[in-house]
C-alpha cells in the first residue's frame, strides 16, 4: 500500500495550491518561449495537461508509460508535434514538463519528509514525461524532413510538355531509386495523359552516372516503350558520355543527343511535325 | 596503400551505413578531385567509380567506410579513396570482376567498370573478413 501512500502523496503536492502552481508552470514555459506563441494557447495547452496529469496519478498511475497516463502521453504528442511544426528547439519543447518540477521546488523548504519523497517521486515522473516528449518531438522532425524530401523529390522533376505529342522531363541532381520511381510514375502517366507518344528524359543537370543511374534510366525507358512511345536521352555532356563508354554501360539502341533542342527535333520529325525554316534564315 | 597520403594532412573518413551516405562519399571525393586539379572529365571519372564502390560497400559489405585524400608518389599528386568493409567478402575475384556478373540485381559493371575508370586498383578481399578497394586517380 506505500505505493498507494505515495500516489496521493503527489496528487496533494500537486493540488496543494493547485491555482497558483499552475499559473506559475504556465508563465514559466511562456517566459522561455520568448512571446512565440500566445500566453492563452500555453495556458489552455498546460491546464489540460495539468489536468490529465492529477487525474492520472489519482487513479494510481505513476509510471510515465502506465494506463492512467495515456491521456497525459496524447497531450503530450500534441503539443509535442506542435513545438516541432513551429519550428522550436528540444529544448523549448521539453521545458514545457520540466518547468514543473522547478516551480513545485519550494515545497521541498520546510516540507514533511513525506513531501520530499512526493517531489522525488514526482521528479523522476515528469522526468520520464519530458523523455517522451523528446522522443515524440523527434520523430515528428524526421516525419516532416521526410514529408520534405518527398515534396522536393516531385517538385524537382516536373514533366513538361514541349509540343503536342512531346513530352520531356529535365532531372537535376542526384537520380535515386526513390527519385527515379517518381520520374518515372510521373513521366508514364504524362505520356497517358496528353497522349504524347515522345519522351525525352533530359540529364543536363545529373552530375555523375553511375550503373546505378543508368540501370534506372534503362528501365524507365523500357517502360515508356511498353506504352507505345519513342524515348530519346538528351544532355549527356561530354565527361559524361566518356565514363559511360569506359563503365561499359551500353545503351544498346536507345537514341541519344546531345542537347534538348537536337531531341525536340528529332521528336517532332518522328511525330510528323515539318520543320520548315524560313527563307533568309539560317538552317 | 598503393602511395603515401600526402604528408600535410589527414584523410578524411567517411561512414558508409546508409544511401544517403553514397551521396556524401562522392561529395567528398568531388571535392578532393578539385582540389587535385583533376581535368573535368578524370574527375567525374573518379567520382563515379567512388559512386560505384561506394554503393557495393553498402549494399554487398554491409556498410564500411570511406578514407579519401590527397597522395604523392615521385612528385606527382593524386586523389586516392580507400573503401573498407568487414563484410562477406568475394569468394571468385575473377568472376566478380568479370563485365556483366552480378549476385544482386544490378548491371554488373560496378567492379570492372571502376578498375577502368581510375589508373590505380587495388581489392583486397577475403571471405568471411571483409573487402577493402584502393583507387587512385593520378593528376595529368
Ligand atoms: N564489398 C563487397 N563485398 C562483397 N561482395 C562484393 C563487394 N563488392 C562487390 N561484390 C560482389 O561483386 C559483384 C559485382 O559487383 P559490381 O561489379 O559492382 O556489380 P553489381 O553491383 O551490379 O552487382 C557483386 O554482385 C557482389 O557479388
Ligand atoms: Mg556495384
Amino acid at each position: 500500500m506505500a505505493k498507494q501512500g505515495t500516489g496521493s502523496g503527489l496528487v496533494g503536492l500537486l493540488s496543494a495550491d493547485e491555482g497558483s502552481l499552475a499559473d506559475q508552470w504556465i508563465d514559466s514555459v511562456v517566459g522561455s518561449l520568448k512571446g512565440r506563441i500566445s500566453k492563452a494557447e500555453v495556458g489552455r495547452e498546460l491546464h489540460e495537461l495539468y489536468g490529465a496529469l492529477v487525474e492520472a496519478l489519482r487513479a494510481g498511475g505513476t509510471d510515465a508509460q502506465s494506463q492512467e497516463m495515456s491521456e497525459t502521453r496524447a497531450l503530450l504528442t500534441e503539443l509535442s508535434r506542435n513545438r516541432a511544426r513551429q519550428g522550436f528547439t528540444p529544448t523549448e519543447t521539453a521545458i514545457s514538463v520540466l518547468a514543473l518540477k522547478r516551480v513545485l521546488e519550494p515545497a521541498l523548504n520546510g516540507g514533511s519528509a513525506a513531501d520530499v519523497a512526493a517531489y522525488l517521486e514526482l521528479g523522476r515522473l515528469l522526468d520520464d514525461l519530458a523523455l517522451f516528449t523528446l522522443e515524440t518531438y523527434a520523430r515528428a522532425r524526421e516525419e516532416i524532413i521526410s514529408a520534405q524530401a518527398v515534396q522536393l523529390m516531385e517538385l524537382s522533376t516536373p514533366v513538361v510538355k514541349l509540343w503536342d505529342g512531346v513530352v520531356a522531363v529535365p532531372l537535376v541532381g542526384t537520380l535515386d531509386s526513390a527519385r527515379t520511381q517518381v520520374v518515372m510514375e510521373k513521366l508514364l502517366q504524362a505520356l497517358v495523359e496528353t497522349g504524347s507518344e515522345q519522351a525525352i528524359i533530359d540529364i543536363t543537370g545529373v552530375p555523375a552516372v553511375d550503373t546505378q543511374v543508368a540501370q534506372h534510366l534503362l528501365k524507365t525507358i523500357v517502360a515508356a516503350r511498353l506504352m507505345g512511345a519513342d524515348c530519346t536521352v538528351s544532355g549527356i555532356r561530354p565527361q559524361i558520355a566518356q565514363t559511360i563508354v569506359a563503365l561499359g554501360i551500353e545503351f544498346g539502341d536507345i537514341v541519344t543527343k546531345a542537347t534538348l533542342a537536337d531531341a525536340l527535333k528529332l521528336a517532332l520529325t518522328r511525330s510528323g511535325v515539318d520543320l520548315v525554316t524560313r527563307g533568309g534564315d539560317q538552317r | 596503400m598503393t602511395a603515401a597520403w600526402a604528408a600535410d594532412e589527414e584523410p578524411q573518413t567517411q561512414n558508409i551505413a546508409h544511401n544517403d551516405d553514397v551521396v556524401r562519399a562522392r561529395q567528398q571525393v568531388r571535392t578532393l578531385a578539385q582540389r587535385c586539379r583533376l581535368s573535368l572529365v578524370d574527375q567525374t571519372k573518379f567520382i563515379t567509380a567512388a559512386s560505384e564502390l561506394a554503393r557495393n560497400t553498402l549494399v554487398y559489405g554491409g556498410g564500411g567506410e570511406l578514407r579519401s585524400g590527397l597522395v604523392e608518389r615521385e612528385g606527382r599528386r593524386g586523389v586516392a579513396a580507400v573503401f573498407e568493409d568487414s563484410g562477406p567478402g568475394i569468394p571468385d575475384i575473377d568472376l566478380a570482376m568479370t563485365d556483366g556478373w552480378t549476385s544482386g540485381g544490378g548491371l554488373g559493371l560496378g567492379l570492372s567498370g571502376a578498375r577502368r575508370l581510375v589508373d590505380d586498383f587495388v581489392l583486397d578481399t577475403e571471405v568471411g573478413r571483409g573487402t577493402t578497394v584502393t583507387i587512385v586517380k593520378w593528376a595529368r
